[in-house]
C-alpha cells in the first residue's frame, strides 16, 4: 500500500516537474519571437515542413470523413424527411468539431511525432550542443520557428480538412443519394454562422496547434538522448497530444456553445 | 563529485592534451570550459573572463571566439557541407554571400574537402565529417578550439590526416588547442603539454617526453597501456577459490 502511494507520489512529482520544464521552455521559445519576425524565412521553412508536407493525409482524410458523414447523416435525416438539411449537418459538424479535432489528431501523428524525433535526434547527435557552442541559441533557432509554424499551419490544415469534407459530403449527398444541389448549398449558406461556427472552429484549431506543437517540441528537447529515449518521447507526443486535444475540445466546446 | 581540487592552466598558443581513462571526466571538463555545464564550486577563466559569471549574451560573445569539435562531428544533418561551414558566418556576420562563399571554400580547402562541398553529412565518412566539423569550428577564426576525442573510431589514414590538421591549424592560425583524448600515441605526438586526469584529480602533467620517461607508475601504466599496475586488471572481488567453492552466484 505504501509502495503504491510512493509510486503515485513519484509520478505526481515527475508530472509537475515536467510541466514546470515545459513552461520554462515555452517562455524561452516565446522570447525568440522577435528574432523570428526579423527572419521570416526560418518560419516559412518550418511551415513547409510541418504544414505543406501534412496536406495530403489531411486532404484525403477530410474527403473520406465528409463522405462517411453524409452517408450516416442521410440515413438518419431521411427517417424524419429532413434530407434537405444534409449540407448544414455536414458543414456544421466539420467546421465546429470534426475538422479541428481530427486535423489536430492527424497533425500530432504526422507532424508532431516527426518534430519530436527530429529534435530528439538533434539532441542525441549533439547538434543542439553544437549550436550552443557556435553561440547560436538552439531554442530560438530550432524550437521557436517550429512552435509558431505549428500554430500557423494547423488552422490552415483544419480549413482544408473541412472544405474537402464538405466536398466529399456534397459528392455523396448530391451525386449519389439524390439530395437537391441548390438546397444542399443554400441550407448550408443560411445556417452555418460565420462567428458561431467558423471563427470558433478557427479558435479551436489555434489552441490545438499550440498544444500539439508545444508538446512535440518539449518532448523532443527533454528526451533522453538515446534511440530508446527518442522512441519513447515520440510515443508520448502522440498520446499526450491526443489527450490534450480531446480535453481542450471539451472545455472549448463548453465555453463556446454551452449556455 | 567529478573533479576534486583540479587546478590547471592551459598555455596560450599551444596544443594541450587532456588524457585519462574513459569516465574520468575529460568531456565534462570541456563542457565546463565552454559554459555548457556549471560547476558546483570553483572558477573557470577563459581569456581572463570567469565563464560562469558571464551573462548569457556575454557567454555567447565568448563562444564566438571558441571553436569546438564534437566527437560525433555534430554537423547539421539537413544542411550540405558548404552550408554547415557557412552556418556560423551567416549567423554572426553581415558578410555578403560571395564573401562567405570564398571563406567557406578556403576553410574547406584547408581540410582537403573543397570538392565535397555539395555532399550532405549522411554521405560523408566519419573522418570526413570530422574534417568538415573542423572547418566549421574555425570558420569564425576563433582564439581557441576544443577537440573532444578527435581520433576515436578513425581509420589510420583519417587519424593521420586529423593529427596533421590539428597541429597545422594550431600553428597557422595561432590558436590555443585543448584536445581530450585517450589515444596516447596520436595525442602525444602533437601535444606540447599533457595533463592526465583520473579519479577527479590531475595525476600528472608535463611535456609528453618527460611523462613517458619520468611519470608516476599510474602514468606509465596509462601511457604504455600495461594491463596491470596501479589500476588492477581484476575488478575487486572475493578470492577465486572462495568463489568457486561457494554456492551463491
Amino acid at each position: 500500500m505504501i509502495n503504491v502511494l510512493a509510486d503515485f507520489g513519484r509520478a505526481g512529482i515527475r508530472a509537475v516537474g515536467g510541466l514546470g520544464r515545459a513552461s520554462v521552455l515555452l517562455t524561452a521559445m516565446l522570447a525568440g519571437l522577435w528574432e523570428l519576425i526579423r527572419r521570416p524565412r526560418l518560419l516559412l521553412e518550418q511551415v513547409y515542413s510541418v504544414g505543406t508536407l501534412t496536406m495530403i493525409i489531411i486532404a484525403v482524410s477530410g474527403l473520406f470523413v465528409g463522405m462517411a458523414l453524409a452517408l450516416q447523416g442521410f440515413y438518419i435525416l431521411s427517417q424524419f424527411g429532413a434530407e434537405a438539411t444534409l449540407g448544414v449537418m455536414v458543414a456544421a459538424a466539420l467546421v465546429r468539431e470534426l475538422g479541428p479535432v481530427l486535423t489536430a489528431l492527424l497533425f500530432a501523428g504526422r507532424a508532431g511525432s516527426a518534430l519530436t524525433a527530429e529534435i530528439g535526434l538533434m539532441k542525441a547527435t549533439e547538434q543542439l550542443a553544437g549550436l550552443e557552442m557556435m553561440a547560436v541559441n538552439p531554442v530560438r533557432r530550432v524550437l521557436t520557428p517550429r512552435l509558431f509554424a505549428g500554430v500557423l499551419a494547423l488552422p490552415l490544415l483544419a480549413a482544408l480538412f473541412s472544405a474537402l469534407g464538405v466536398l466529399g459530403g456534397w459528392y455523396v449527398g448530391v451525386g449519389l443519394l439524390g439530395v437537391d444541389d441548390g438546397t444542399f448549398w443554400a441550407q448550408m449558406q443560411a445556417k452555418v454562422d460565420w462567428y458561431e461556427d467558423i471563427i470558433n472552429g478557427l479558435i479551436k484549431s489555434l489552441a490545438f496547434g499550440f498544444a500539439c506543437t508545444w508538446i512535440a517540441v518539449y518532448q523532443g528537447y527533454d528526451c533522453v538522448p538515446t534511440s530508446e529515449g527518442v522512441s519513447r518521447a515520440t510515443t508520448r507526443t502522440v498520446v499526450h497530444s491526443a489527450l490534450a486535444v480531446l480535453g481542450l475540445n471539451v472545455m472549448l466546446t463548453a465555453l463556446m456553445f454551452g449556455n | 563529485m567529478i573533479f576534486d581540487g583540479v587546478d590547471m592552466d592551459i598555455p596560450r598558443g599551444k596544443v594541450t592534451a587532456i588524457m585519462g581513462p574513459s569516465g574520468s571526466g575529460k568531456t565534462t571538463l570541456l563542457k565546463l570550459i565552454g559554459g555548457q555545464l556549471r560547476p558546483d564550486a570553483g572558477t573557470i577563466e577563459v581569456d581572463g573572463q570567469d565563464v560562469h559569471a558571464l551573462s548569457t549574451a556575454e557567454l555567447y560573445r565568448l563562444r564566438m571566439r571558441m571553436g569546438m569539435l564534437f566527437q560525433s562531428g555534430a554537423l547539421l544533418t539537413d544542411l550540405s557541407v558548404f552550408d554547415n561551414v557557412a552556418f556560423p558566418l551567416r549567423e554572426h556576420t553581415t558578410l555578403t554571400e560571395s564573401m562567405i562563399r570564398k571563406l567557406v571554400l578556403l576553410k574547406l580547402e584547408a581540410v582537403g574537402l573543397r570538392g565535397a562541398r555539395e555532399l550532405m553529412p549522411a554521405e560523408l565518412s566519419g573522418g570526413m565529417a570530422r574534417r568538415v566539423a573542423l572547418a566549421r569550428a574555425v570558420a569564425l577564426d576563433p582564439m581557441m578550439i576544443m577537440y573532444d576525442e578527435p581520433f576515436t573510431g578513425q581509420d589510420p589514414i583519417s587519424m593521420g590526416v586529423l593529427v596533421k590538421l590539428i597541429r597545422q591549424l594550431n600553428d597557422a592560425a595561432r590558436l590555443t588547442s585543448i584536445m581530450v583524448s585517450h589515444d596516447v600515441a596520436e595525442a602525444g605526438s602533437i601535444a606540447d603539454w599533457v595533463c592526465i586526469l583520473s579519479g577527479g584529480k590531475i595525476i600528472d602533467r608535463g611535456c609528453p617526453d618527460d611523462l613517458v620517461k619520468g611519470g608516476s607508475d599510474w602514468t606509465q601504466q596509462f601511457l604504455k597501456g600495461l594491463p596491470d599496475g596501479p589500476v588492477p586488471f581484476h575488478y575487486q572481488a572475493a578470492p577465486l577459490v572462495e568463489d568457486l567453492l561457494g554456492q551463491s552466484a
